[in-house]
């Protein structure tokens, strides 16, 4: 009993928006769509709310035909990164809308309303004007009006994004309580985001998008652990993974004349050959006995340092656990870890994953 | 400095108000003049400067019989044809600048934007292209002279300004406040009705207004499709021209044809001055 796309496509004119597109996501669970801006994840959201119509595929839930069934018809709720709710009505009857719609008796929307705004804290609002409430709250009251619904799908596209960085925290933390104290068993909640480091947070399954098509769907661990191509890898990481392209020979690692390890154990099964190896800006460290770089920049980040260096063409950036002053043209040793390297066939598909994923 | 630029700024906003007001003022005091008040020089103020007479005034009520031109029935005939064909245009033009918006149409090069100009094309072209088919049209019609066939004709004129003006207050409007109606449960309708419409009132107002003007001020159509039966206000007015111009009753047919348009604007002032006219949504 579950939401089943199958090879969904959506192309409005030249370009695919969503390209055989496949899915499956169980009720009571909350699944995270990772992907870069024009990914195709909104397309995909509104495909499930049904304001868009898919050229190919099915859409089943509970084994019923879902593509054809009416939007105003399907019990969905949706949440835009714009702050979308109804000007023209006070934030009780914003979020008395939808139940108004289902002709509920006045006192049982009564309670449902004012429980909703609890949940989004903010009580005591309900009589004010929209354009009198910030961003912030803006989003809460477009929140609590998905919440009433009690929808079976409930869609949330990057609710967060436009808002600055402390609230986005804050909303961040709150979303995932209310998300698993307030969304029933019968739901369905779906959840897009371009930040890794959320959907990580978020916990439950990702699916990660790229250029219209599903890359991979799997929990955040699997997701974190073994990427499944090199796109996915660049994605689910922020920031973006290091790629090195070299060559498994003779028991070693050869990416250029000066940057050479050992095969680690865990690449014991991969045969001779060009491979893209990938490893993580925290697996980059500063060492006395490393290889020998050229800082290109240093970005101070709070209390992280990144730091961009590049030896022979091949640049890799590093995200150093300090604040440390680098000039551009530094020399620096960097360590690379050969136990915590990832290797990528030359397909693009995982080869070997120092979690054990890969052939 | 401040006080160089208020003086500055009052001085100016002094000036502009008395060359707004300034006409209507003199209309106003002309209105109450007999023939040697005119003839007799530059006068302003009545009883000071002139004795004032209510001549120019009665002659707007007084049947044609007795010299008069009576403007009372044209009058209504205006208020009814104009806001009858404000009425059709607004609602008509909306549905329309509504479907323009939010739905894609295409018949081979045509699309959207083509059908949109081709409401406003309507503009373009000089009213006298336009007389000599609607007097035919009605004419076949049986419409000349009544108030239906100016009703028509009005609406014909007025819709592609609704349209243009509701086209663009409905892109600026996100189609994401759609898709969450629909999504709450409204059918495409209700979407429209329940939630489009009531964010669109001053869109609604400056739409209306515009009609109201374009409507109420409008001579031509009015001359050329009517005779005796039914009279609009501008045309009646023109039956003053005499040997001598009466200037005192052209001041108060003049004031009374703009009042109208004063007291609808006075009206909505409260909706286009609040500013909420594009950052009601957001």
């Amino acid at each position: 009993m579950d939401l089943i796309a199958q090879n969904l496509s959506y192309k409005p004119e030249q370009e695919f928006h969503l390209n055989d597109v496949s899915f499956s996501m169980k009720k009571g669970q909350l699944y995270t769509i990772l992907g870069r801006t024009l990914a195709g994840k909104t397309t995909l959201l509104k495909t499930i709310a049904g304001l868009l119509t898919p050229q190919q595929g099915t859409l089943t839930l509970d084994g019923q035909d879902f593509a054809t069934v009416p939007v105003w018809q399907r019990n969905i709720a949706m949440v835009y990164q714009q702050f979308i709710n109804y000007p023209h009505l006070s934030v009780f009857e914003n979020v008395a809308f939808p139940l108004r719609q289902r002709k509920m008796d006045n006192t049982i929307i009564n309670t449902k309303v004012m429980s909703a705004l609890q949940n989004v804290g903010l009580m005591g609002f309900e009589d004010r004007k929209i354009q009198a409430l910030s961003g912030g709250q803006q989003q809460r009251v477009a929140l609590a009006r998905s919440l009433a619904k009690e929808a079976g799908i409930l869609l949330l596209d990057e609710p967060l994004v436009n808002l600055d960085y402390k609230l986005r925290e804050q909303l961040r933390e709150e979303f995932r309580n209310i998300f698993s104290s307030q969304v029933s068993s019968d739901s369905i909640l779906i959840y897009s985001s371009t930040d890794p480091v959320e959907a990580m947070q978020l916990g439950g399954d990702i699916i990660v998008m790229d250029e219209a098509r599903v890359l991979q769907q799997g929990t955040a661990k699997e997701v974190f652990e073994n990427p499944a191509t090199i796109r996915v890898a660049q994605i689910a990481n922020d920031p973006a993974m290091n790629m090195m392209q070299g060559d498994i020979a003779e028991g070693k690692i050869r990416v250029n004349d000066s940057i050479s390890l050992a095969v680690p154990p865990h690449f014991s099964s991969l045969s001779s050959g060009r491979y893209t190896f990938g490893v993580r800006a925290a697996d980059v460290s500063v060492a006395a006995k490393g290889i020998p770089f050229n800082v290109e920049l240093a970005e101070i980040s709070g209390s992280e340092t990144y730091l961009h260096v590049q030896n022979g063409g091949q640049t890799l950036i590093g995200l150093l656990d300090m604040v440390k002053d680098f000039a551009a043209g530094d020399k620096v040793n960097i360590g690379l870890d050969a136990a915590k390297l990832y290797a990528f066939d030359e397909s693009g598909r995982l080869a070997a994953s120092p979690f054990g994923g890969g052939k | 400095m401040t006080f160089v630029y208020r003086t500055l700024k009052y001085g100016f906003i002094a000036f502009w108000s008395m060359f707004v007001v300034a006409p209507f003022l003199w209309a106003l005091s002309t209105s109450f003049k007999d023939f040697n008040s005119v003839t007799g020089g530059a006068t302003y103020i009545p009883w000071v400067d002139f004795e004032p007479s209510l001549e120019g005034w009665k002659v707007l009520v007084r049947s044609p019989a007795q010299g008069g031109i009576n403007i009372i029935e044209p009058y209504f005939n205006s208020i009814f044809v104009t806001c009858m064909a404000s009425l059709i245009s607004i609602i008509l033009g909306t549905l329309a600048a509504y479907a323009l918006s939010r739905f894609t149409f295409k018949a081979g090069f045509i699309k959207n934007n083509d059908i949109t100009f081709f409401f406003i094309s309507q503009r373009i072209m000089p009213p006298v292209v336009l007389s000599i088919p609607f007097f035919i049209m009605l004419g076949f019609l049986g419409l000349l002279d009544s108030m239906v066939g100016l009703i028509l004709v009005y609406i014909v004129l007025l819709m592609p300004i609704a349209v243009w003006i509701m086209v663009d207050f409905f892109n600026k409007v996100p189609r994401e406040i759609d898709e969450t109606a629909l999504i709450d449960g409204c059918n495409p309708y209700q979407a429209f009705f329940k939630v489009v419409l009531p964010n669109s009132i001053p869109g609604l107002i400056v739409a209306g207004l515009f009609c109201m003007i374009f409507g109420w001020t409008d001579f031509f159509f009015a001359f050329i499709l009517t005779f005796t039966e039914v009279q609009l206000l501008p045309v009646a007015i023109v039956a003053l021209n005499s040997s001598i111009t009466p200037w005192w009753s052209l001041s108060a047919s003049a004031l009374v044809s703009v009042a109208p348009l004063i007291i609808v604007a006075f009206l909505v002032e409260r909706y286009l001055s609040k500013g909420n006219l594009s950052g009601a949504l957001k």
